[in-house]
């Protein structure tokens, strides 16, 4: 970039300018708006609660930027690490399961052919439309009758069997993987089984990351399936225990939000490490 | 723009594969798996159980839910009548009952909100700038957010003399303000965190669709002097019509659907009180199963119909899915 210092041409050459600095001026104030919010409960949560019922302004900096005693306060007080197994529990189990569930799902479709497939596909298609939270009412009348309310069952279920999502991720994958594989496998004896397991699976590794990686997200994130059918408190996953833990802490600001920055943090240092296919799961996962 | 190179060439190749791939099925490598019995029921074999725990949890729902919604059942004792479209009549002739609807408009108008945004930032940010992976990672990472900690976040932001009225009293605009104490500003405010959380999701939507356009259009255009504006209208906007479709038929859907920050963040007081978040009270506090289910029965209508209209509007040509 030369300076524009020939007045013959000032339009192409100014324009952009300004424009490149509307554009990062921009960019500026949108991550304001998006880190201001976090970096303030941040603040909070290093500040003694006194600092904060005295009034100060919720900007002001905290005296003591080594202050975790609020962290403490939450990770015990709010059963943090019981949360924190029992969302590791349900991930575990959820995750593989989708990725078992929709991996032969989308195995069975792609490579045979059997009467009712098209009626199969279009369940699953159909099934894409109903949004859960409108069905709730009734699934919870059907997991009551399993006696699993109250069970880290429940949600692991539900999550397994509502997935469609990662069923068309795979589906597309496994098209790009070319027959003549399976076939030569079959020539040399494999069964159908064997197939799967020994050469569909393990090329599929891609498209698992990207559903593990959509899924765990969303799963260590939700609120209203933990909500609804765990009410019990020692079943509490990190956003059920969150969510009970502004109960006795009403007003302790400094508190609730060293809980808050807990739960927040995991996920940060994913993003961080994993930014990449975070961005690629999610605009894969959506679009599908 | 390493992303475009890499999908340009691998768009034939994929094409291809089927041409290649489907006669050779018709020729069996081995005539005896052909015709061997279990090769009819293997298929089935491997969709056991995702088609049990599909049919499990969702359409015996939405068929029980169907039922539900004509009966006055309380959801807990064994008797229940069937009391014809009573609960129907109940929700549209209660105003209560259907007054939470118009809270949907918040919502719908936010949701317009954020897919402009989200434009312009996918746009700006497929150029090439400094920091750009920077901004990026800023502008998604409220989406990966946990729900109740955003509620949270927000609910010490908006408090009287909290970090809004903060910021605020640096412009000159005085005033501690009660954010979510009147029905028109708490909504107007739980809006606004719905913008500041799903922008991210959509902006990488529009991101992802506008890297796929291969590069040498770009170049042409500039070449034939196209500016930014030009090339906006005439290379972006028609190769992302499907996202864009997609974005508008989730935000329909998602503000009728609205449950999570308002429930965490004024648990529907003060007027803002959603759909979703009645449903949930009317069947899991008031025992009110029936009403309840006429009221999901109502908003999967709606949904549907949306999804329809939509999918007549903008013809979908990427469901291939047989």
């Amino acid at each position: 970039m030369t300076t524009p210092t020939t007045h013959d041409r000032p339009t192409p050459r100014n324009r952009p300018r300004i424009g490149t600095a509307l554009t990062y001026l921009s960019l500026l104030v949108a991550s304001l708006v998006v880190l201001v919010p976090l970096v303030v409960v941040f603040l909070t949560s290093l500040k003694s609660s006194r600092e904060v019922s005295d009034g100060g302004s919720a900007l002001s900096l905290p005296h003591d930027w080594l202050n975790f005693s609020n962290y403490a306060t939450a990770f015990h007080d709010g059963e943090m690490l019981r949360a924190f197994g029992n969302t590791a529990f349900i991930l575990l189990f959820s995750i593989t399961g989708t990725v078992l569930i929709g991996s032969m799902t989308a195995y069975a479709i792609d490579r045979f052919e059997f009467r009712l497939k098209r009626t199969v596909m279009a369940l699953f298609l159909v099934a894409t439309l109903v949004p859960g939270v409108t069905t709730q009412v009734a699934t919870f009348q059907v997991v009551n009758s399993f006696g699993l309310v109250d069970s880290r069952w429940a949600p692991i279920l539900l999550y397994m069997g509502t997935d469609i999502v990662s069923i068309y991720i795979f589906l597309q994958f496994i098209r790009g993987i070319p027959t003549s594989l399976d076939e030569a496998a079959r020539l040399d004896g494999a069964n159908t089984f064997t197939i799967y397991r020994k050469i569909i699976f393990p090329l599929l590794k891609p498209a698992i990351a990207t559903v593990v990686i959509v899924k765990g997200i969303t799963t260590y994130n939700d609120f209203y399936i933990p909500f609804l059918y765990m009410p019990s408190e020692d079943k509490g996953t990190i956003s059920t225990a969150l969510f009970r833990f502004k109960g006795p802490f009403g007003a302790h600001w400094e508190a609730i939000s060293a809980g808050a920055i807990l739960v927040i943090l995991p996920t940060l240092l994913i993003f961080l490490f994993l930014q990449r296919y975070i961005y690629n799961g999610f605009a894969q996962g959506a679009t599908k | 723009m390493t992303d475009t190179t890499s999908t340009a060439p691998s768009t034939p190749a994929r094409q291809a594969a089927p041409v290649g791939r489907r006669p050779r099925r018709g020729v069996p490598p081995t005539r005896s798996w052909r015709d061997h019995p279990l090769r009819r029921i293997t298929p089935w074999l491997f969709l056991l159980a995702p088609l049990a725990l599909l049919i499990t949890f969702t359409y015996v729902p939405v068929g029980n839910m169907i039922y539900y919604s004509f009966t006055d059942w309380d959801g807990v004792s064994p008797d229940r009548s069937v009391v014809g479209f009573d609960n129907y009549t109940q929700l549209f002739t209660r105003p209560e009952l259907f007054r939470v609807f118009f809270v949907s408009f918040y919502y719908l108008a936010a949701s317009a909100v954020q897919i402009v945004i989200a434009l312009y930032f996918a746009t700006v940010l497929s150029f090439d700038l400094r920091f750009r992976n920077f901004f990026k990672g800023i502008l998604f990472f409220p989406y990966l957010i946990n729900g109740v900690a955003i509620g949270f976040v927000f609910l010490y932001f908006f408090q009287d003399g909290g970090t809004l009225d903060s910021v605020l009293s640096w412009f000159g605009v005085g005033g501690d303000h009660a954010w979510l104490g009147d029905p028109e500003s708490a909504n107007t405010s739980l809006a606004g965190v719905s913008v500041w959380r799903f922008t991210g999701l959509n902006f990488v939507l529009f991101l992802g669709a506008i890297q796929s356009i291969p590069g040498e259009l770009y170049e042409a255009a500039q070449l034939d002097g196209a500016s930014r504006r030009q090339q906006f209208r005439h290379i972006i906007a028609p190769s992302i019509r499907p996202v864009l479709s997609l974005s508008v038929i989730l935000a329909i859907s998602g503000s009728l659907a609205v449950f999570e920050i308002p429930y965490i963040m004024t648990g529907g007081a003060t007027g803002t009180s959603t759909f979703v978040i009645q449903t949930v009270k009317l069947a899991f506090q008031f025992n009110k199963t029936g009403l309840a289910s006429a009221c999901a029965v109502v908003l999967l209508l709606i949904i549907l119909v949306i999804t329809w209209i939509q999918r007549r509007l903008v013809p979908d040509d990427k469901v291939d899915l047989v």
